[in-house]
């Protein structure tokens, strides 16, 4: 019996009413102004932007208000309009890792000149399992996963 | 909640990990209603359990199974609900923009 069961990507896809090339503008030069400002992962400060530099290993991160700091990844790779391919390099401890790395793709596709559709894959999430059996104190710290797994409690109770 | 299941190859397998899913079960239970044997159920769980989505405690003489909350379902769970929330946020962007002349 196989005893390596690797969880599937999370993989979404939704259309925009814009053309390609503001699609891919919007998603990778603005990603401050719709980022879930609830998933910061600098504790010490608010979030006010996040930060995709536009070029291969660009760096991804997110600036404080007190003008601050915190990396989530980089970019693996930058075909403008239709792909860019980003590290998630935040582990299961909820911390930058320089070591460890999921692959976040972006596809953009022109259904016609002003609607895209737009692909996304988050893969490699059995690396996550990896992490955290290495650091499993650190994954039952308080914070950090501590509202994903109330819920999971929540969903799985329901 | 389908998605969550689709890493799970072996029907029988998702079976039992979508039981569990609903709460806690021992093993007599599970295997109850499963057109397979309870030794071959139980080695589904020692699979599942190896992949850290369930995980077991001893109650008496039954031992009880349940998903993992601190497991890579989690994370997926999580993930998912993430990247839904953020795409939501960004198609909220770009309708913005378009309403925006400049």
């Amino acid at each position: 019996m196989n005893l390596h069961i690797s969880p599937a990507p999370v993989r979404k896809s939704i259309v925009v009413k814009a053309g390609i090339d503001k699609a891919f503008a919007v998603f990778t030069g603005r990603m401050g102004r719709w980022w879930p400002k609830s998933h910061s992962i600098n504790r010490a400060t608010e979030q006010i932007d996040v930060v995709l530099e536009p070029q291969l290993r660009g760096r991804w991160y997110e600036r404080g208000a007190d003008g601050s700091e915190c990396q989530w990844g980089h970019v693996l790779a930058w075909e403008p309009p239709s792909r860019v391919l980003l590290a998630w390099q935040i582990g299961a401890d909820w911390k930058f890792d320089a070591d460890f790395l999921t692959e976040v793709e972006i596809r953009f596709t022109a259904e016609n000149a002003r609607t895209t559709r737009i692909d996304l894959e988050h893969r490699n999430l059995e690396r996550f399992g990896e992490k955290a059996a290495e650091s499993r104190a650190a994954f039952d710290s308080e914070g950090g996963w501590m509202g994903i797994l109330k819920v999971y409690a929540e969903t799985a109770t329901a | 909640m389908t998605y969550l299941f689709s890493a799970l190859a072996d029907p029988t397998r998702r079976q039992i990990f979508e039981r569990l899913a609903k709460g806690a079960q021992p093993v007599g239970k599970l295997a109850q209603g499963l057109p397979i044997s309870r030794p071959a159920v139980s080695q589904h769980l020692a699979a599942l359990k190896a992949a850290g989505l369930v995980t077991d405690h001893a109650e008496g003489t039954r031992r009880i199974y349940r998903i993992d909350p601190k497991g890579l379902a989690a994370i997926r769970i999580w993930l998912d609900q993430f990247w839904t929330e953020a795409l939501d946020g960004y198609v909220a962007e770009v309708e913005r923009s378009s309403e925006d002349p400049s």
